[in-house]
């Protein structure tokens, strides 16, 4: 309990994963993956929008279940221990692979207690002034102390949309999970916040595992050590970063790296809303230089 | 500490559950009561809902409460098509670029405060109205005290609906060079679901309403004989069969509400069916 | 922007356009008095109760008028306190056993409750909101009455017949909890599922997801539903009508009969009509209901905002 600056070593496997929605009609949104997330790194998934991105990351802390009528096959395994079959009850699995939504969502709570809700969850603290001086070293974490040490009870939603996505990390990153899950974290926020936050995961990767999914090629290299390609729901390639954007080793990947269209099959997960394509729109506007035409819809 | 979450969770849980089910099974008591209670006189006695009363109806109960029924169908049907002008009509004003900003919030808080007014305001006011004229309670004040009922929830429900209408449509149709008129048509039509759907709803609260009528209509015990005759409609009828010392009155009260519950269900059904039918014109709209 | 120089065109001589331009005009002047309607109703009703409650008021103080409690209007004494006094009952009664059922009930329908299950239990819920209150006044006339008078009366040692100011508050209370309950769903599923996903995220069980996150950010929605239960058990007339046993007294248990500010009016108005003093004094009451619910209406606003601004997100 009294640890100081956690430094985790987990790693987190997909065994043949499958995600199926079970609506109307039947879509396999993720179709077998298997994967090795490894100790601290950042592994970016990328695929153009519509391919499953999200609903995989989701699948990986069991979060998808919140929707009705998904399906699950295979297993994810955080070091080993089964995340289907645990024996612990789903928040605690959650807990200890946290998530960051897309869109920069404070809770309806003050500053402060955005960063110590979990915290008074779990019941991680002993005092008070040990409830103070976790919420300001997580705040620190994410370089938001300054901007806000002095209005702390202020409510979370009056900061602007690139502190309020500092802010979730370091409400995430309180209850000291192992893994990150982190959902195109930028792809909500101007070109200026953006940076600040990726400067943030840049600094985090070095003590956590992070999954982040990204349709930003561009972000894929310049903060992953890992990069998965994922095309209908199917791993095309998964490389560490310089072999996947240097010596593609398929053809697919080859194509989408060099910025050549691939026509997004569309209604993959639509339907399901795993991927959120409302909110994708938003981020035509701030697309890099570079980063390939991805059609859509 | 761990175990204690994970039981209040399923605590609340099982709280949840078991509200709703408690509203369910009230609900499903309130309307078996009525249709058994109800339909066994209907067995006995299927001609009372078309039947004039008798002329010791409310003591005897001689005949059948056609008077209420008919009463029903000529107080709230004008009252709905009155209401539903004005209400659509203020509406539009508040809604689109005939009003500034400032006074549409001006009229939305009256509205309000209207909205919340409890029905027997309305039917004091009406009252009022009607001793000052030296006039006497009939269908016709039935039919205004209703309308004023139903003006403020209709208006509501109008509002919200034009309000969830896409500005692009405005915008579109004032590209085309439209009057604010023409534009607002436009924007009505886009709304028409949700407009339709209001409208079923004022109308259903309309004629379930006992109170408004209660003082202005006249609680008549004899057929309508004209717009200034007094006349009754069926909760105001059942109102009264209720506390009847005659058994017989009293279980006519349950054929009532039979053919009242029928029909406001009907209405219902209605509403969802117009809304389905009618989205088809609203872009983005709900797709029931 | 565009007024001016469509005027001017129109003298073009273009009929067409001249027609569509008087609609236009027309168009503005109906729409223009359609907006004044809603605020000319409001005023016309405030001031023709006012001027009709001045005959009471020139007689009695309104201080005196809300405070005595004696009601006897064959002898012109107007107390209206023992209606007041059941009014207020009435609706706190009721509202204590509403509001936790609704609230309840819709974070089933909004959080538990899935596909077919959700939409039957929805519907059900409509249905009974639709359901006009004389109905439930007279089933409970079968059912309530007869198992408080013979039940549960007995069981707390009180002589009560059933008819009173605990058999309305139940009553009230199912006819109300249908309304809270749609507007609290929906206020409840208009709430992003980012939000359901980061408390989650953490950690967090559902319920402690409901409970610190959920209630919190559909809190203003909520409390405009509750506000909307209340209103309506203030105003509520027929139910109480029918099973408040009529009888102008300050009440002396829940069980007790008694008198709400509506019922007044309605067990007095027929056969005291033709005393002025009397009428004037149920206008009075009329008077007193619009301006509660006014002043309500006007305090809501202003929590709300406060809400709105404490728990956004």
């Amino acid at each position: 309990m009294t640890m100081t600056s956690p430094t985790t070593n987990a790693t987190l496997t997909t065994e043949n994963l499958a995600v199926t929605y079970t609506g109307n009609r039947e879509v396999e949104a993720v179709k077998g993956v298997s994967l090795e997330f490894a100790a601290n790194r950042l592994t970016a998934i990328i695929g153009p929008s519509g391919c499953g991105k999200s609903t995989l990351l989701k699948s990986l802390n069991r979060l998808h279940e919140i929707q009705p009528n998904v399906e699950i096959g295979g297993d994810v395994r955080l070091n080993g221990e089964s995340v289907y079959d645990a024996d612990e009850p789903v928040p605690e699995i959650r807990r200890r692979i946290g998530y960051v939504p897309q869109e920069p969502t404070p809770l309806p709570l003050s500053i402060y207690e955005n960063v110590a809700y979990g915290l008074r969850i779990h019941g991680d603290y002993e005092s008070k002034a040990d409830l103070d001086e976790r919420v300001e070293r997580y705040l620190r974490k994410v370089n938001l102390w300054g901007e806000v040490e002095d209005r702390l009870d202020a409510p979370g939603a009056e900061l602007s949309t690139g502190q309020i996505q500092r802010l979730c990390l370091a409400r995430s990153l309180a209850v000291e999970p192992e893994v990150l899950l982190c959902d195109e974290v930028t792809s909500a926020l101007d070109p200026v916040s953006a940076e600040t936050v990726e400067e943030t995961l840049a600094d985090l990767k070095e003590e956590y595992t992070i999954v982040m999914v990204t349709h930003s090629m561009d972000q894929a290299r310049r903060l992953a050590d890992d990069v998965v390609f994922l095309y209908l729901g199917e791993v095309v390639e998964a490389n560490d970063v310089e072999t996947f954007f240097e010596n593609p080793q398929h053809e697919r990947t080859r194509a989408f790296v060099d910025g050549s269209a691939i026509p997004t099959t569309g209604a993959v997960d639509g339907e399901a809303n795993g991927d959120g394509d409302g909110n994708e729109r938003a981020t035509t506007t701030d697309t890099e230089p570079g980063e390939p035409v991805v059609a859509e819809r | 500490m761990v175990l204690d979450r994970y039981a209040r969770q399923r605590l609340f849980g099982w709280l949840a559950r078991g509200a709703a089910a408690l509203v369910v099974a009230v609900m499903v008591l309130v309307v078996a009561v009525t249709i058994y209670r109800g339909g066994r006189v209907f067995i006995t006695d299927p001609a009372i809902a078309v039947t004039p009363p008798g002329s010791r109806y409310m003591l005897e109960a001689e005949g059948g409460f056609f008077h209420a029924v008919l009463g029903s169908v000529f107080i709230v049907g004008p009252a709905t098509v009155v209401s539903a002008i004005l209400a659509v009509s203020t509406a539009i004003y508040l809604q689109s670029d005939y009003s500034s900003e400032r006074f549409s919030e001006t009229v939305n808080m009256f509205l309000n405060v209207l909205w919340g007014t409890p029905p027997i305001v309305y039917g004091v006011f009406v009252l009022t109205v009607i001793i000052a004229v030296g006039a006497q309670t009939s269908l016709f004040f039935g039919i205004v005290a209703i309308a004023i009922f139903q003006y403020p929830i209709m208006t509501r429900y109008t509002d919200e609906a034009l309000r969830a209408a896409p500005d692009t449509v405005r915008e579109a149709t004032y590209g085309l060079g439209a009057t604010r008129f023409e534009t607002a048509l436009i924007t009505v039509r886009a709304a028409l679901p949700g407009i339709v759907a209001g409208i079923v709803m004022g109308f259903a609260r309309g004629i379930g309403d006992a109170a408004t009528v209660l003082f202005t209509a006249g609680r008549s015990t004899n057929m309508p004989a004209g717009p200034f005759e007094p006349a009754t409609t069926l909760p105001v009828l059942i109102f009264d069969q209720a506390m009847s010392f005659n058994a017989e009155v009293r279980s006519h009260a349950y054929a009532a509400s039979f053919v009242l519950i029928v029909a406001v269900l009907g209405l219902i059904l209605a509403s969802k069916l117009l809304a389905g039918r009618y989205a088809r014109f609203a872009p983005g709209g709900r797709h029931s | 922007m565009t007024g001016s120089t469509e005027t001017e065109s129109a003298a073009d001589g273009s009929s067409r356009l001249g027609r569509r331009l008087l609609a236009e005009r027309l168009s503005g002047y109906w729409f223009g008095g359609a907006g004044y309607f809603a605020v000319a109703l409001f005023a016309l009703i405030v001031l023709t109760l006012l001027y009709q409650s001045l005959p009471l008021l020139a007689e009695y103080s309104v201080v005196q008028a809300l405070t005595s409690s004696n009601w006897d209007p064959a002898h012109n004494e107007f107390g209206f306190l023992p209606a007041i006094v059941g009014t207020v009952y009435v609706t706190l009664l009721s509202m204590a056993m509403g509001t936790p059922i609704a609230i309840l009930a819709a974070i089933y329908i909004a959080e538990y409750a899935e596909g077919r299950t959700k939409t039957i239990v929805s519907s059900f819920i409509d249905v009974l909101a639709a359901i006009p209150s004389v109905i439930f006044g007279l089933v409970a006339l079968l059912v309530v009455v007869p198992f408080v008078g013979d039940y549960l009366a007995p069981a707390v040692g009180s002589d009560a017949t059933g008819l009173g100011i605990f058999t309305v508050s139940l009553v009230m209370a199912i006819v109300v909890t249908p309304f809270m309950i749609s507007l609290a769903v929906e206020s409840l599923e208009a709430l992003p599922d980012e939000l359901r996903e980061s408390s989650l995220g953490v950690g967090a069980t559902k319920w402690e997801t409901i409970r610190s996150v959920l209630l919190r950010a559909a809190g203003p929605g909520i409390f405009s539903a509750v506000l909307l239960g209340f209103g309506r058990v203030f105003g509520a007339t027929i139910v109480p009508a029918m099973l408040i046993g009529g009888q102008t007294q300050l009440p002396e248990s829940p069980l007790a009969t008694g008198q709400t500010l509506p019922t007044l009016i309605v067990n007095d108005f027929g056969e005291l009509m033709s005393l002025p003093l009397t009428q004037s004094a149920l206008i009075f009451v009329g008077l007193l209901l619009v301006v509660v619910v006014w002043l309500f209406n006007f305090g809501a606003m202003v929590v709300r905002r406060r809400l709105r601004r404490r728990w956004q997100y």
